[in-house]
């Protein structure tokens, strides 16, 4: 008994020096926070039911994918106050908490911890597909329902409480494939991957099998690791030397800035043709955006398309935020209006249980269709959305659709 | 032609590494210790020209000089806060733990001060590429200067070690430390003056490192830190000419055995190889032969 108390003791300490580290580091938290005791004190008479969803996220808002957790956390915020707004779900508000996991899956899993400790009741990440991987075995074990935004990596979903807003990683492969055959931008490609990345290298598998389906061939598919990826001359003389007149990248933007650098260095000028993960490569630092001029990428999301839902997103967005939405705010931004719909689907309330409010909502997911900013979409079972896929091209520093 | 080109990106890549290895070996042929912070060093070069020449606008020169200062001013700083009071302490453990910390701290400071993003670096070398055979192979400026950095540096500290008085102290406290305090070599001053000279050559280091592969994160000198130490080995550690061709050689077998083997085991390559020098020849290539060890 005293052993317990003692742990429960230490427990509750750390939790308290948790806390408190979060309520001086997390400043947009707790403004978000605000924002949701201000419009339910506003709209409080109206709702009927009342109570608040506590919807955690986690992604990455420092370290080298930080363009996407910065932009998921901003677009989940956004959503948030507007669908509080609006009168918030089922007439309950929405609460927001969003915790850093720097790309990292051990930090993931703590950030999940974290938000538990806070009252999650369903998560909305993680962002990338490594941590994710790692936090889905947690809410599978606490059946909590959980929707990532942009985790691609086909074991990020692996569970039955798991769903995605994005295209999984052999999905975007194959549909690049695709893409690059039906519009015959190239007959020799190449491919640089990163072999020690789950989501690089699943991405080239199944692009290299749907590529014997296509017009085109492949000459040179060559990888690199995660501590060897600074040099890119050996990957890109090959490609040359293969006679490529497109080189695919199913990587990160770090990397792909140094690969357009030094393909431009050796005088290199074939077409470069990307996932979601080079989605961020004009937000880089000091990164001289000429060089992806021409640059194509399989995003189903355009800034500068020209719907009204784009529209009026892009303009809220660009206005608070200061910047130019990317596709990571859309999936996050769908992945909000996503759960809204299924749980209204699913008439669920927030002082029903998390694992009551999952097993509502894998069935209502499988049966509502969402009209989001990254096309019209439907879910199966196994968590995997249907949509259609859109390219984009870089012209003068900006999207534009294909 | 095409090998033509990998040799050169190698010899480049190697001359980068041979430059840091310069800075292991010396530190460790002199206080016998191995410097793990040197990478980090590198880092912190790095984040300097970036911020005098981007940030504060400076000319790329003054950049450089800057940097050079600063790593010069962290190297003696390290080594006299960190270092010295533990020379003669029991365990020569402790001076090696003490130097992972240091190198974990520089590591998470840079993190703090500059944040985990990538940051692109713009190259401060502004000789154009020369195009050869009609467009087949490129020699980039970066290379040129980097191996031209290489070979004068080499030159110049193998001068410096032969013929000023300060480094004959140097070859002195290395081959014995007791005898030179003897005959009244400042031991101490002789340490600190080559851990200088080790981070100012970190400094250029990071210029070339950086100008070439042109993305800068706090952890940027940890992996060629590393490739450079065994470089170091693999030339023979404490020997002035081997972490060249210990370099070079490490370079050049990396970018070879990416292209003609395969490209995600160039490192396992490369560790591959040392280890059947270090079977073969455990002092490394010129581990026994060199007289002058520095």
């Amino acid at each position: 008994m005293k052993k317990f108390k003692q742990a429960a003791a230490f427990i509750m300490a750390a939790s308290m020096v948790v806390a408190s580290l979060a309520g001086c580091g997390d400043k947009s938290a707790e403004t978000s926070a605000e924002t949701t005791a201000e419009t339910a004190g506003e709209s409080g008479s109206t709702s009927a039911a009342g109570g608040v969803f506590k919807i955690g996220g986690i992604g990455p808002t420092t370290g080298g994918a930080a363009v996407y957790g910065q932009a998921v956390k901003n677009a989940m915020e956004l959503a948030a106050e507007e669908i509080n707004a609006a009168g918030g779900i089922n007439g309950a508000q929405v609460e927001i908490q969003f915790e850093d996991d720097e790309h990292d899956p051990e930090k993931a899993v703590n950030a999940y911890n974290s938000l538990k400790d806070w009252g999650m009741q369903m998560l909305v990440g993680t962002v990338t597909s490594g941590p994710c991987t790692a936090v889905v075995e947690k809410t599978f074990e606490d059946n909590m329902f959980h929707l990532t935004p942009s985790g691609s990596a086909v074991e990020s979903i692996q569970h039955e409480n798991a769903f995605r807003v994005c295209f999984s990683d052999p999905n975007q492969g194959v549909a690049s494939a695709q893409y690059i055959g039906e519009h015959a931008l190239a007959s020799k490609v190449a491919v640089i991957y990163d072999s020690s990345d789950v989501y690089s290298s699943g991405i080239y598998e199944k692009f290299a099998t749907e590529a014997k389906n296509q017009s085109f061939e492949i000459v040179a598919a060559e990888a690199f690791t995660a501590d060897n990826k600074t040099d890119f001359s050996v990957q890109l003389q090959k490609a040359k030397d293969g006679g490529a007149e497109l080189v695919f990248l199913p990587i990160y933007y770090t990397e792909a800035s140094l690969i357009l650098q030094q393909a431009k260095t050796m005088g290199f000028a074939p077409k470069f043709f990307g996932c979601d993960g080079l989605d961020g490569i004009l937000a880089v630092e000091g990164f001289d955006t000429a060089l992806a001029e021409g640059v194509m990428l399989l995003t189903p999301f355009a800034a500068d398309a020209e719907d009204e839902m784009t529209k009026k997103f892009v303009g809220t967005f660009t206005e608070k935020y200061g910047d130019i939405p990317n596709q990571f705010a859309a999936d996050a931004y769908d992945a909000m209006y996503t759960v809204k719909a299924a749980v209204e689907k699913a008439g669920l309330t927030p002082d029903m249980s998390v694992s009551d409010l999952c097993e509502g909502m894998k069935t209502a997911m499988t049966e509502v269709t969402v009209e989001g900013l990254t096309g019209t979409i439907t879910w199966t079972a196994d968590g995997e959305p249907s949509k259609d896929p859109k390219a984009v091209v870089i012209t003068d520093g900006a999207y534009k659709a294909m | 032609m095409s090998f033509i080109s990998y040799l050169i990106n190698g010899i480049s890549l190697g001359s980068v590494y041979a430059i840091i290895a310069l800075g292991y070996t010396m530190v460790y042929g002199i206080a016998k210790m191995l410097n793990f912070a040197h990478g980090d060093i590198i880092m912190v070069g790095g984040y300097v020209v970036l911020t005098a020449t981007a940030a504060m606008g400076m000319p790329p020169m003054l950049g450089i000089l800057a940097a050079v200062i600063v790593c010069t001013v962290l190297g003696v700083t390290i080594e006299r806060v960190a270092y010295r009071p533990l020379r003669n302490a029991a365990s020569s453990l402790a001076v090696l733990i003490t130097a992972i910390g240091v190198s974990y701290l520089l590591q998470n400071v840079a993190l703090l001060l500059f944040g985990a993003d990538t940051k692109s670096f713009t190259s401060v070398v502004s000789i154009p590429a020369v195009t050869l055979a009609g467009g087949d192979l490129t020699i980039t400026g970066e290379t040129m200067v980097t191996i031209a950095a290489c070979i004068i540096i080499m030159a110049g500290l193998t001068l410096f070690i032969n013929k000023s008085k300060a480094g004959q102290a140097m070859l002195a406290v290395s081959e014995d430390k007791g005898a030179a305090q003897l005959m009244g070599i400042n031991v101490n001053g002789t340490i600190a003056l080559t851990f200088a000279i080790g981070s100012a050559l970190a400094a250029i280091a990071s210029v070339l490192l950086c100008s070439a592969y042109p993305s800068l994160t706090p952890y940027t000198g940890a992996m060629p830190g590393i490739k450079a130490f065994v470089a170091a080995v693999f030339g023979g550690i404490g020997s002035i000419p081997g972490a060249m061709i210990g370099g070079i050689l490490l370079g050049v077998i990396e970018i070879l055995g990416k292209a003609y083997i395969s490209s995600q085991m160039a490192d396992a390559i490369v560790f591959a190889v040392l280890i059947v020098v270090l079977l073969v020849k455990p002092t490394g290539i010129l581990g026994k032969q060199v007289q002058e060890k520095v």
